[in-house]
């Protein structure tokens, strides 16, 4: 067994029947990335009976693909950084979206979240005196993330976990969740689900529960997300009756390698054009230069000549439109594949090669010279790299209360991707794995109070149980059926052509007829073979997920008549000021459930106190 | 789209043209047993071995269990025997295999299986719960300070992604299961040899690595040759540790020199105390 049983002395197991074993703890934390990691530290400490689930084996969750760093104006390159100046780069960065209160604490207490890395064993890379040097990420005005070369993620991740088993915390590895259950008073007491190796069902209750399931990138069908990458925990959240905000706030990094397909998806870092790489279509042209919008014009090149002069001296030249906001680039590229100049596998040429010597390409970027060499066979100093853009990262989620990450459900709690309103319509790159470490801490301590003073033993509703598992079971049980990987294929199809970066009106009603089709199919999906171990019946359990963040992130970009960071509508190009105070909230009213409706509408933003407005009135134009 | 044959096939035609195909010999079974089965699949340029197995899974056998995550080479859990070889999956392109061949895909020998290409690894679990956790010193005024050519060491044994394709293939418990209690791995005694040069720790990991079965390891470098990180496991982590080993247990100068001076670290037994 690979997921390893708790000591008993840890998990008195209660009520052991023949269809599902049982498990109780004070805090139950479901994802064990970054945050889920950070926040079961914290519990344990606390001397909470805790436990970890994670549906992959300890450490392979997806912050293992973090690399460029975590962002906290520590000051050590550049004294003259603040959480002032963090948190002002993060709400312009988010276009204002954001929650005024969680990026001023995720500003304020990073630093800290670093520095006690360090003290539980992490080797950050240094400063000629010896300090945690720091690294220039765009959107950030200083040099901010603290770095391991490009593998920061793995050493975060690493660190935690070695961290997490010193303290003897149970981990229940390859188990996926299913359903959240409230007890009589609807708070969130159990959490139904089953043993991958195995194919047993497993009911966990406790008095608190942390969702740290990361993001809902798998739904398209080009993504740098992994196949965890359902959306289960904002699925789950939904059909708990929690609300989610921002759900059509999607970050689509522009350069994702297109081919060959074994990479398709997968981040090509920005420090490719940083670093002299320039995009161009299949004449050959460098596009870009058509695609300045008049906000940037006064700042960007208008020729090749100025664009390059710029490289080597920032004062007299204007930026290369290569370096246009992540949004810009993605939609210019999105145009030329659309008028059919596009390359051969469907995205445009980056092309370092021909501007810079193959020493030079080796020297300052490594990873990606060895990543296209190992996986693409392409020699990068040689030839041009086929880029286009790929569903990246989750912006909204679960709304929380942002000193404690409670969610709008008693008894269930938030963090990371699954967590809305952090980072707004839009994410600066460095500030997703503070966000990990800074809220996962804060979680911790919000769930372990909320477990502290909760009264009772945590129960719930027995024939919710069993009705989690039979529909679990179910596909098991047809004759004839859709293959999941049929659906899943289509939904992914779906929504990279209906919802992904440049989205329309039209388009988006379409998809949402299309998804309630797909959400009909996946109630009728077969599965062969048995429970152990098997792809197919755990495809067709992440599907309900997928559909129903897919649904959400439709209706709120449906929703949204404005184009704002991470979501651009072809129909309302430009943002509208009366759009930027709201969120859209969505929340499941009447029925909850895969198969209720979600119904949705705009909620005033938190109104941010005079003294940090004032820093915006302040700041120098950028 | 695809044949699944129950003969071995003869082979697949090469790797380029119209109507190519690749033979994917495919372990299935589980801990009762299993057999090779064989796959015939259309060739699609720039494959590598994990879409291969992913393309299967989606037509012929929606139930083949592999592991995997990132597909980037970056978590380690596809790790398998491609062609009798430790590979990771997403790293082993297709075009590198020898030409009209079948491709045979196993789970990993040295664990237990679990169901075709999955295998259980909570060996490797067990033994990482039993490292005593890092343990800087005291913290001076302003911090930590530390060299980066003093963090570099440690970094890179850190780049470690656990994939345990060295302790796979390592023949102290790939051929001899009852080694297994008594020995930690490489994976392991690079964790060691971390712990041991990182420059804020004070507990001390050689009588640990000793008691774990440092000695046991004759430095084939098996483990080296496959570690898809290019981590020196044997010349930059075994060696220097069984260096200091016998340092710790043999030298009699370093020995007197304890008595008088007293330890600076800690020993095994009492790290593991806490």
């Amino acid at each position: 067994m690979s997921t390893p049983a708790p000591t008993p002395t840890a998990t008195p197991t209660a009520t052991p029947t023949a269809d599902f074993e049982t498990f109780d703890y004070d805090v139950i934390i479901i994802g064990a990335g970054g945050s889920g990691l950070r926040a079961a530290i914290e519990a344990k400490e606390r001397g909470l009976r805790t436990a970890l689930v994670c549906k992959s084996l300890l450490g392979k969750a997806h912050t293992v693909m973090a690399e460029g760093g975590m962002a906290a104006a520590m000051g050590n390159v550049w004294k003259e950084d603040n959480w002032q100046v963090h948190f002002r780069d993060t709400m312009r960065g988010g276009k204002m979206l954001n929650n005024w209160r969680m990026a001023q604490i995720h500003a304020q207490e990073a630093p800290d979240r670093v520095y006690e890395l360090e003290r539980w064993g992490a080797l950050f890379d240094r400063t000629p005196d010896g300090r945690i040097t720091q690294r220039d990420f765009g959107g950030h005005r200083y040099a901010r993330l603290a770095h391991v070369g490009d593998r920061t993620g793995l050493e975060l991740i690493r660190t935690l976990q070695q961290k997490v088993v010193s303290m003897g915390t149970d981990v229940f590895m390859e188990t996926k969740i299913l359903r959240l259950l409230p007890d009589a008073e609807g708070r969130i007491s159990g959490a139904v689900g089953y043993r991958r190796p195995t194919g047993e069902m497993v009911l966990f209750t406790a008095k608190a529960f942390v969702l740290a399931t990361g993001s809902i990138g798998k739904s398209w069908k080009y993504t740098s997300n992994s196949w965890e990458s359902v959306g289960d925990g904002h699925a789950m959240a939904i059909w708990a009756g929690a609300d989610v905000i921002d759900m059509e706030c999607v970050q689509f990094h522009p350069t994702g390698m297109v081919w060959p397909l074994s990479v398709r998806g997968i981040l090509v870092t920005e420090g490719v054009r940083g670093d002299g790489g320039v995009l161009r279509n299949s004449e050959g042209k460098r596009f870009m230069f058509d695609y300045v919008a008049d906000m940037f014009r006064a700042e960007t090149a208008e020729t090749e000549e100025e664009a390059d002069a710029w490289y080597d001296d920032h004062i007299n030249y204007r930026r290369t439109p290569d370096l246009l906001p992540r949004d810009e680039v993605a939609r210019a590229i999105n145009s030329e594949v659309k008028a059919g100049r596009g390359s051969p596998h469907g995205g445009v040429f980056l092309d370092i090669a021909s501007r810079r010597t193959p020493e030079y390409i080796r020297r300052r970027l490594p990873s990606m010279y060895h990543q296209f060499m190992e996986l693409a066979g392409v020699d990068i100093t040689a030839g041009p790299m086929e880029v286009g853009p790929t569903c990246h990262y989750m912006m909204g989620g679960v709304r929380v209360d942002a000193e404690t990450q409670a969610a709008t459900v008693p008894g269930l709690f938030a963090i990371g991707e699954v967590s809305g309103g952090m980072h707004g319509a839009n994410r600066l790159g460095g500030n997703s794995l503070s966000d990990l470490i800074v809220f996962g801490r804060r979680a911790g301590i919000g769930a372990s109070d909320f477990a502290e003073g909760r009264t009772g033993t945590p129960s719930v509703d027995p024939a919710a149980v069993t009705s989690v598992i039979d529909e679990a079971f179910a596909p098991f049980g047809r004759e004839e059926g859709y293959n999941p990987y049929d659906v899943h294929e289509e939904l992914q199809e779906t929504m990279q052509a209906l919802v992904g970066i440049i989205r329309t009106g039209p388009e988006l009603e379409e998809a949402l007829v299309k998804l309630e089709e797909l959400k009909d199919r996946t109630s009728k999906v077969q599965v062969k073979g048995g429970r152990a171990y098997n792809p197919g019946w755990n495809l067709a359990t992440d599907l309900p997920s997928m559909i129903t963040t897919s649904i959400a992130v439709a209706q709120g970009a449906l929703n949204r008549k404005e184009s704002r960071g991470g979501h651009t509508r072809e129909d309302f190009p430009g943002p509208d000021p009366e759009m930027g105070k709201v969120n859209f909230v969505q929340r499941q009213t009447g029925e909850h459930g895969y198969l209720a409706p979600i119904a949705i509408g705009p909620e005033p933003l938190p109104e941010m106190p005079p003294e940090l407005r004032a820093l915006f009135e302040e700041a120098p134009k950028p | 789209m695809t044949d699944t044959q129950t003969t071995p096939a003869a082979g697949a035609a090469p790797a380029a043209g119209e109507n190519a195909t690749v033979t994917m010999r495919v372990w299935r079974g589980d801990d009762v047993g299993g057999e090779f089965t064989d796959y015939v699949m259309p060739a699609v340029e720039g494959e590598v071995v994990l879409d291969v197995i992913h393309r299967i899974q989606a037509s012929d056998a929606p139930d083949l269990a592999c592991r995997w995550n990132c597909k980037a080479g970056k978590c380690g859990s596809c790790s398998a025997e491609i062609n009798g070889l430790p590979r990771l999956m997403c790293m082993t392109r297709m075009d590198t295999l020898p030409p009209g061949e079948p491709v045979t895909v196993a789970p990993m020998k040295t664990f237990p299986i679990i169901r075709d290409l999955v295998t259980d690894v909570s060996f490797n679990y067990e033994v990482a719960k039993t490292v005593p956790a890092f343990e800087p010193g005291p913290e001076p005024e302003g911090g930590y300070r530390m060299m980066q050519v003093d963090v570099e060491r440690g970094q890179e044994f850190r780049k470690c992604i656990e994939c345990f394709m060295c302790q796979d293939i390592c023949h102290v418990i790939r051929d001899h299961e009852d080694n297994k209690p008594n020995y930690a791995g490489p994976r392991f005694f690079i964790r060691f040899a971390e712990l041991e040069m990182h420059p804020l720790d004070v507990n001390d990991r050689r009588e640990l690595a000793h008691d774990r079965g440092l000695g046991m390891c004759n430095i084939t470098k098996c483990c080296t040759e496959v570690c898809p990180e290019h981590i020196k496991i044997t010349d930059n982590g075994i060696i220097p540790m069984k260096e200091r080993v016998v340092d710790a247990r043999y030298d009699p100068v370093a020995w007197l020199g304890r008595k008088i001076t007293g330890r600076k670290k800690k020993t095994a037994e009492e790290a593991s105390a806490g």
